[in-house]
């Protein structure tokens, strides 16, 4: 893929006449995706798509136009050829755009991660296999990702990684389920099965009947998955300069020094520990990490190149909706062999589905237990919970309700697959909160 | 873009391998998108998009392989690859003993559009200029955008068996989803006013035409003033209260509490790991009294300008207008034949309905809503006011948030309004209302008539490993609610 990327930036810098400026942007992914149910296998796929997008720039004018390539490099350079001259002609009737920006320093990087990727028959067969006897359901999502860009001033980017995801879950009754996940760059039949076998202990937890418990306040246990759902929640415009220069920011209160979360609280963007690559779409090279809150307070926000021109800051290699790729959450000082102790009384919440804002102002966030949920005594699992929908605000969960982070912390890779797969991941710490807002 | 049919079926139909069943599906698409934010244009955006999707079927053994080349070596490929994950699942697969024969189907779609699309981008960028500059009518007045996208998708379904006779079925469909939102702030509140909601309830099928019959033209100046408005307005109280939901919000309601629920791969646990199950059960079709006896719930393909109006559904079953719900009682699932067949298998035997669909060229198809609307009843907007001693009225949905069986749901609205003595009163912010789906529509108390019904839909409708966001229509009249737990923001 890298070379017909380059093949194709060669071919269109070649077309270029006068003044104009050309940014190439690739996105390609040679995926399999083999879905299941009841262990046994719904939908196997491949899936190859490569997608080129050009952005021409002329006297501060600019138009975007994206195809899909079929690799078939005379065919791919007759669109190509086309669509610059759509563009070309269109250009001029264009308005000037005052907050057009992109990267003139000609920053090169190239990163290629090789791993070892389960074969179509180690897909089906592993998996069917490991999962005998069980109700199991979910998607393994594998092959190669690839990330390119150019720009007719030079610039070279490239990003390529061999990755798996196998996200899953086994159910014991109705919606009681243990979920889990195997994700990495080298496919190992032992770790699947050491996984699967884990979540086959875990199953008894849910044969006792489901218990209700009636709306208010409780200790809670937030899993690293569910703390992940918050997080994941405040890419809503949590961290976005433009929402926060527009007063749109779900963390505005934070952002304006009228509340704080707890010191425990350092959210980071940590481009270093993800899949993503370390440039964005117009070329600007990402920073390794930037601190976005620390130690409870506002720090950083993340700035997209438009928004840098609008508002007169630094760009600092957000894409442009300024969400995070990378997140990271330091860890805290709990131990997690005791978690349950440490509870003592109270809900343990392993995931958290379907969030929302209920009051954007107070940043207070609505969603549901999920999966797997149990009610602890005294330090012991008491019965699994039936579904509850919690409503309360982040300045309490991760604020004055905040007991701590465990000192371990899981690294989770997304597993949306919107158009392509994605190569967002997180990696938190669970945290133990000493009220948890329970609603219905 | 488009593609070139009448070479590519004996193409095709050369490559086709000694299997049970195999189809081809090609999608060729292109989407424009324009928006002015603060008076200021945004870039261009063009998209296009082309490709096929091969199914193969062979014994019990499913595979499918997806390429944007249609050059013989890359049908072949796919062709190859498909067939290896057909060889590799027989045995193993979900459908061992639900085998479905797809049908000869033969037919042509295409959208009903009355005032195409054919502009100049600087003329689409004229309009929404326009609009964003009768926003700023006021210093409180903070970000504004109007924005406009249109699409015109072009499909094509082949199998084996209907090309052996020459047929095959064609549609092409128009999009257009107009957008505009007026955000204003002041002393720490800050409030959003949209035109048809964040998601774009105003998307139809059509061209011009779609802005014509939304209003579009003057939305600007009204969602700045209202957003004004809603600034000034007190929060939304909290208690029980009868509710009066206007389509811009039933159209979630639908979607999430009636939808989802009665999509039957979520019923046979097909999406357990990620869009969720469902409260109902095969057994409730038939008796289950899902809502009051003046629900009504249709899927209706027959709604010209609907977003999910179409002729077949990809595998290619023909469309056809369905009670779901008829007089409060729960009929049949959203299934379409691959799942019905499943169902029958398990010993549950109904009519199978034309919606399993595919969001592109690289997705199979899966069990969606399409077109689900609720029938109009007889009451007057005027009448169901007057019925109301002390309740609200919401229009516009903010938020939504549904358990994984698609039952304990809370919904947030942008615009809400108190009914005092039958007559409406002041404005409120920040309304919500939560409530359990299982026996909310039971408290449907009066369905509007006609003249409050509005075809809506989301462009955005999201389900399926790999995921799938697809566009679904729902039309609606305005309905009222008794006894509805509701309640407002922290200030």
């Amino acid at each position: 893929m890298k070379d017909y990327f380059f093949e194709l930036v060669d071919f269109a810098l070649s077309q270029l006449t006068g003044t104009e400026v050309l940014l190439l942007k690739f996105d390609g992914e040679a995926s399999d995706f083999v879905r299941f149910n009841h262990g046994r296998v719904r939908q196997p796929l491949s899936v190859t798509q490569r997608y080129l997008a050009l952005t021409l720039i002329q006297d501060q004018r600019q138009q975007c136009v994206t195809f899909s390539l079929t690799g078939n490099k005379a065919a791919d350079c007759e669109l190509l050829t086309q669509q610059l001259g759509m563009m070309r002609h269109q250009l001029p009737n264009l308005p000037i755009d005052p907050y057009l920006l992109y990267a003139t320093d000609g920053c090169d990087s190239d990163q290629v991660r090789r791993g070892v990727l389960p074969t179509a028959d180690q897909a089906i067969g592993d998996i069917v296999n490991q999962a005998g006897g069980l109700d199991l359901v979910g998607i393994l999502s594998s092959g190669p990702i690839y990330r390119g860009f150019a720009n007719s001033l030079g610039q070279c980017n490239w990003h390529e990684v061999d990755a798996f995801l196998f996200d899953w879950s086994i159910y014991q009754v109705a919606d009681k389920a243990i979920k889990m996940s195997y994700s990495g760059t080298h496919w190992d039949r032992l770790q699947l099965r050491s996984r699967i076998e884990s979540a086959r202990t875990q199953l008894p937890y849910l044969e006792k009947a489901a218990i209700n418990i009636e709306p208010g306040e409780y200790p809670a246990y937030l899993s690293a998955a569910a703390v992940n759902e918050l997080l994941g929640l405040l890419n809503w415009s949590g961290f976005s300069a433009k929402e926060q220069h527009t007063q749109q920011s779900v963390l505005q209160a934070l952002v304006n020094k009228e509340r704080t979360l707890s010191p425990h609280i350092t959210l980071r963007e940590n481009t270093q520990l993800g899949l993503a690559p370390a440039f964005d779409s117009v070329g600007f090279v990402k920073p390794d990490r930037i601190t976005l809150i620390d130690a409870g307070q506002h720090a950083s926000s993340l700035i997209s190149p438009r928004t840098a021109k609008e508002y007169g800051l630094q760009a600092n290699g957000a894409n442009e909706s300024e969400t995070t790729q990378s997140l990271e959450l330091l860890p805290g000082k709990l131990d997690s062999t005791n978690l349950l102790e440490q509870l003592d009384e109270g809900i343990y919440v392993s995931n958290l589905h379907y969030l929302n804002f209920s009051d954007r102002t107070a940043c207070r966030m609505t969603g549901l237990t999920r999966f797997a949920t149990f009610w602890v005594e005294q330090g012991k699992i008491v019965a699994p919970l039936n579904v509850m929908r919690f409503d309360d605000s982040l300045y309490r969960m991760l604020g004055s309700h905040l007991m701590g982070l465990t000192r371990e912390t899981e690294w989770l890779l997304s597993s949306v697959t919107y158009g392509q797969r994605s190569v967002r991941s997180s990696r938190v710490p669970g945290a133990l909160l000493s009220k948890l807002r329970l609603t219905l | 873009m488009t593609f070139e049919i009448d070479t590519l079926l004996p193409r095709f139909r050369r490559l086709i391998p000694a299997v049970d069943e195999c189809s081809l599906r090609i999608v060729a698409e292109t989407a424009e998108f324009t928006a002015v934010r603060q008076d200021v244009a945004m870039p261009l955006m063009r998209v296009i998009d082309h490709g096929a999707m091969i199914s193969i079927r062979d014994a019990d053994g499913l595979g499918y392989a997806a390429t944007a080349d249609l050059s013989d070596a890359g049908l072949r490929a796919a062709l190859d690859r498909a067939r290896d994950w057909a060889r590799l699942s027989k045995r193993r697969s979900v459908l061992s003993d639900a085998i479905l024969k797809l049908p000869i189907a033969k037919g042509r779609y295409r959208s009903s559009t009355t005032k195409p699309f054919n502009w100049a981008m600087a003329d689409r960028i004229d309009v929404l200029m326009k609009e964003s500059q009768a926003c700023k009518i006021d210093a409180r007045v903070v970000d504004w955008q109007a924005s406009l996208t249109t699409q015109h998708i072009q499909s094509a379904l082949m199998t084996a068996d209907s090309l052996a006779t020459g047929d095959y079925v064609l549609q092409e469909t128009d999009i257009t989803i107009p957008a505009l939102h007026v955000t204003a702030y002041e002393g720490g509140v800050t409030q959003t006013r949209s035109w048809g909601g964040r998601d774009n309830g105003f998307c139809q099928q059509g061209g011009y035409d779609v802005l014509e019959r939304a209003g579009f033209i003057g939305s600007g100046q009204l969602a700045a003033q209202e957003a004004l408005q809603l600034l000034a307005a007190p929060n939304c109280p909290s208690g029980k209260f009868d509710l009066l939901l206007m389509p811009d919000q039933l159209m979630l309601q639908i979607h999430e509490s009636i939808g989802h629920p009665l999509e039957l791969d979520r019923i046979l646990g097909d999406e357990r790991n990620y869009a969720g199950t469902s409260f109902v059960t095969l057994d409730m079709f038939g008796s289950y009294q899902y809502g009051s006896p003046l629900l009504n719930v249709t899927y209706d393909p027959t709604q010209a300008t609907e977003l999910a109006t179409f002729a077949y559904d990809d595998e290619g079953m023909q469309a056809q207008r369905q009670y779901i719900i008829q007089n409060g009682i729960l009929l049949q699932p959203l299934g379409g034949m691959q799942s019905n067949r499943r169902a029958q298998q398990m010993g549950y035997a109904f009519d199978a309905v034309a919606t399993s669909r595919a969001c592109a060229w690289n997705r199979p198809p899966i069990d969606r809503m399409s077109n689900l609307n609720v029938e109009p009843g007889t009451a007057t907007l005027d009448e169901m006011i007057a019925s109301i001693e002390d309740g609200l009225l919401m229009k516009t949905n903010a938020s939504w948030s549904i358990d994984d069986s698609r039952n304990k749901f809370q919904f947030g609205c942008e615009w809400g309004q108190r009914i005092r003595n039958g007559k409406l009163a002041e404005i409120v912010r920040n309304p919500n209302y939560r409530g359990i789906s299982k026996t909310f529509w039971r408290s449907l108390a009066m369905v509007g008539n006609a003249s409050t019904f509005e075809v809506m839909g989301t462009p955005y409708c999201g389900k399926g490993e790999p995921n799938q966001a697809i566009w679904v229509g729902h039309a609606s009249p305005a309905c009222k609610f008794t006894g509805i737990d509701v309640f407002g923001a922290e200030r």
